[in-house]
């Protein structure tokens, strides 16, 4: 294998903010791979990882905000970042479409977060070189 | 070629990092990282079996990060490289899959 060449990578990110380091271990590990010149296909969040996509949390002001990270991370180099449907709408992840067809008050998912179906993951496994997995 | 397996939870409370030893090989990484930098101690559950591991040529790494906000710097265990992010990105292109634990 030639190391020099550029791989495409996909990450899925299985755990909430807070509840482990893992989705703060994948960015730094997004950041590490986009510095080095490789390309990052998606972020794919699955399981309780969706709760990365609340545009709700609002954490204090002195800590590191992981979803803007992603969010900044999303329009500095155009990732695809994308959210499975069935595990964001039983945790209560909606976007305005997903609101409207549940008929409920309010939606809260984050700009640069796209909600989308498990075959994003599937997708992401087939084009990418590697796909790493950061666990709960 | 080989499996890079990384593993994120400390073996005094999970058992990953015993999991994985059972079916690592010999020519497999290892890559401890979060709580799973735990493994890495002298003392900790595994940690004869990864010197055996390390003594028949397998390669076991931990994230300096993780060590570091744990204070573990002074505590790892013998032939357990520690590494950064940037190596870890290496890492999991010199292997041909990434198997994570946890």
């Amino acid at each position: 294998m030639d190391h020099a060449s550029i791989m495409i990578f996909s990450l899925a990110i299985y755990s909430a903010p807070y509840s482990s380091q893992a989705s703060y271990t994948a960015y730094q590990f997004a950041v590490a791979l986009l510095s080095q010149g490789h390309s990052l296909h998606r972020v794919f969040f699955y399981q309780d990882g969706v709760h990365n996509a609340t545009n709700l949390a609002a954490p204090p002001q002195d800590e590191f905000d992981l979803q803007k990270a992603w969010q900044q991370l999303a329009k500095d180099y155009q990732l695809d970042l994308v959210v499975c449907i069935a595990a964001a709408l039983r945790r209560g992840i909606l976007n305005e479409g997903e609101a409207k067809r549940y008929d409920k008050a309010s939606h809260n998912c984050a700009e640069e977060f796209t909600i989308s179906g498990l075959g994003q993951l599937v997708e992401a496994a087939a084009v990418s070189d590697k796909l790493i997995s950061f666990g709960y | 070629m080989s499996t890079l397996h990384t593993i994120n939870k400390s073996p005094y409370a999970h058992n990953a990092l015993s999991s994985c030893l059972k079916v690592c090989a010999m020519n497999d990484g290892i890559l401890l990282l979060e709580d799973g930098v735990f493994g890495a101690l002298i003392s900790a559950p595994g940690a004869q079996e990864l010197q055996i591991l390390i003594k028949h040529g397998a390669n076991v790494f931990a994230l300096v990060n993780d060590i570091k906000a744990r204070g573990l710097e002074e505590k790892v265990a013998p032939d357990i490289k520690l590494i950064d992010y940037n190596t870890f990105v290496q890492l999991t292109l010199d292997h041909r899959c990434v198997q994570s634990w946890y």
